[in-house]
């Protein structure tokens, strides 16, 4: 199997089995993990994992499948998600939408050609004083406008 | 009438206030340190039971009378949690507390802790938060640095220990069984009640889950008393301050701390300065996306606390406070928050995973100019479906497991019922023929 956590992560993991009572509560955590090392979660990183909270790949994948900052394919070196709830939605968010899409010729959903950016529209970020509001990788954007979208990508490209 | 002085968000704006020295120079952990050190078990449940704190995650159940659901002297250790998943649309108090003064909360929830004998807590926080669980884990280490988190607190024999937990992208992990099952590492199903968490929670031990807000008030509880706390606001029944979460069409969004109570007109026009625009007010989403809408004559003298907006047909909720313009097509933001739902399902109720996904797509067609009259009728009956013939004041004990089924089929419901004339002007001319 080719999965296996670096060193430090691996100091993390042994940290965490002792905070926990029960192993595998740190499926999320784990997952967590896996997903900032390798990008997304693939076969052999199930396969890892499932081994190490002891259960089945099966059992794990049921959880995987359950939660949508799970990615079991790779996605853009920036991941665009703007969020469409009602009150970004009332503030703008398909504009700024629609700009990103036009931008970089995207359907949300999709990933440039060249593996940079991945679109998607999600549900409300908890920032809707904000609104509307953009999440790139682990970093809110708020009160975003079409200008200033377009600076911050900018800034990435 | 005296101003209002901030309690939960005083410092909010000083540099340095997630600090853990900024803290202690503001006298914070002594409410912690006398819980720790001087209060039994059954003495702080009095106090807070007495203080009329009721949770700010949505129900508005009594923390007090939560906590002394725990078996005393339970064999199985005893968990809290502390519910950060800060997902109903509408809502985003709980980042501004944790970003700002994250130890506040933490000394919350050593007082909680100590109430309930628990030794290990978590704090369930949103996946998409990551900055501030990385935010509470350098406040978690300070407090340990400081013997306030760890072994022999405060030079006690009391242990505790507490664990940042990160979501992962599901807005029913709000949802305290759903929440529990997440942290299990499981897909986050929420459960059939009873057994409630408190008999058979987190690994089939007793379990509390508190919001984040609702931990917050009790240093201030312990250190100024419950007699003080209940004098907070406009109803002893329904005491304390409170922050509101504004977002929609006003000029200033953003979260605002008041007293419980306050007038929902005096957040629009005075705190959050009023309709955007010079536009005029249409409706008020009052607590949060789960709560039905009012309309804009609905919302005079009214009170924002538990009883008031619930006698006004509605719900406070997690006060996020959703304001909606006369420029708000009403079909469209009931397609935004139905999607919203369908998307979020667990999927486990048959009526609620099919139900969401019929509204869904009725109100698709209708947004795209294809509805049909008997649409509305059929709206109606799948939200009855979903979650009719339920009272709130008696708790979920409807057709679904958890209260999503409601939260879906009641604002649906009251959009429809509130704006059918909106809804009948998307239908093509040959059917209302
Ligand atoms: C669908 C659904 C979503 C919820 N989401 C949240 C949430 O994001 N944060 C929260 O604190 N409570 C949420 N709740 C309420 C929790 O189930 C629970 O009542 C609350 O965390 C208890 O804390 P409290 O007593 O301190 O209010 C949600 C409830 C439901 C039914
Ligand atoms: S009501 Fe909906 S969200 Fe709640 S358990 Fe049933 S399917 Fe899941
Ligand atoms: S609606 Fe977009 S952050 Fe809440």
């Amino acid at each position: 199997m080719s999965f296996a956590f670096d060193a430090p992560r691996t100091k993390r993991f042994k940290a965490l089995v002792r905070q926990y009572p029960d192993r595998r509560s740190l499926a999320l955590p784990l997952l967590h993990m896996a997903q900032d090392q390798e990008g997304h979660i693939s076969r052999d990183v199930l396969l890892a994992l499932a081994e190490m909270l002891k259960i089945s790949p099966a059992e794990l994948f049921d959880t995987v499948s359950f939660y949508s900052m799970f990615n079991l394919e790779p996605k853009g070196k920036y991941l665009l998600q703007v969020c469409q709830t009602l009150s970004c939605s009332l503030a703008g968010a398909d504009l700024v939408v629609d700009h990103i899409g036009a931008k970089f010729k995207l359907k949300p959903g999709e990933t440039t050609a060249d593996g940079r950016f991945t679109l998607l529209k999600v549900e409300c970020l908890g920032s809707c004083g904000t609104a509307p509001v953009v999440q790139i990788n682990d970093d809110y954007y708020e009160k975003m406008t079409v200008d200033k979208v377009g600076r911050v990508l900018e800034k990435l490209s | 009438m005296k101003r209002y002085q901030p309690i939960l968000t005083k410092y909010l704006d000083e540099p340095g206030s997630a600090t853990i020295d900024f803290y202690l120079v503001h006298e914070g952990y002594r409410a912690a340190r006398k819980a720790i050190l001087e209060m039994d078990a059954g003495e702080i449940i009095e106090e807070v039971k007495a203080s009329g704190l009721q949770g700010r995650g949505g129900a508005g159940f009594p923390a007090g009378v939560k906590w002394d659901f725990i078996p005393k002297n339970s064999k199985k250790p005893t968990y809290l949690i502390n519910n950060a998943d800060e997902s109903e649309p509408g809502t985003f108090k709980d980042r501004l507390l944790m970003n700002h003064n994250p130890h506040q909360m933490l000394e919350g929830m050593i007082i909680a802790s100590k109430a309930i004998g628990c030794h290990l807590a978590f704090i369930y926080i949103r996946g998409e938060f990551v900055k501030e669980a990385r935010l509470l884990e350098t406040a978690i280490a300070e407090c340990r640095a400081n013997n306030i988190l760890g072994k022999g607190i405060f030079g006690s024999d009391y242990n505790l220990e507490i664990v940042v937990h990160r979501g992962a992208g599901a807005y029913i992990c709000g949802e305290e069984t759903g929440l529990i099952e997440s942290l299990e590492g499981k897909r986050g199903w929420p459960r059939i009640k009873p057994p409630f968490p408190a008999i058979e929670g987190y690994l089939k031990s007793p379990t509390v889950v508190n919001n984040v807000e609702t931990l917050c008030n009790l240093p201030h509880i312990l250190n100024e008393g419950a007699a003080w706390f209940r004098k907070i606001g406009a109803s002893k029944e329904s005491p304390g301050p409170k922050l509101y979460c504004l977002s929609g069409g006003v000029q200033k969004p953003g979260v605002y701390e008041a007293p419980l109570g306050t007038l929902l007109e005096t957040l629009i026009y005075d705190f959050a300065g009023g309709i955007a625009d010079g536009r005029e007010l249409k409706a008020v989403i009052p607590g949060g996306s789960s709560a039905p809408l009012l309309k804009a004559d609905e919302i005079e003298g009214l009170k924002m606390d538990f009883p008031s907006v619930k006698a006004a047909g509605s719900m406070l909720g997690s006060a996020g406070i959703i304001v909606l313009d006369d420029t708000v097509d009403m079909v469209q933001a009931c397609y935004n928050l139905a999607r919203f739902y369908a998307h979020e399902s667990c999927g486990q109720c048959t009526p609620c995973r099919e139900g969401t996904t019929w509204l869904t797509k009725i109100l698709a067609r209708f947004t795209a100019g294809q509805g049909r009259l008997e649409d509305l009728d059929l709206i109606l009956e799948v939200t009855d479906n979903i979650g009719g013939l339920i009272d709130f004041s008696q708790g979920s004990f409807g057709k679904t497991i958890c209260p999503f089924g409601e939260a879906v089929a009641w604002p649906v419901r009251a959009f429809v019922e509130k704006f059918r004339a909106e809804f009948e002007a998307y239908l093509p001319r040959e059917a209302l023929a």
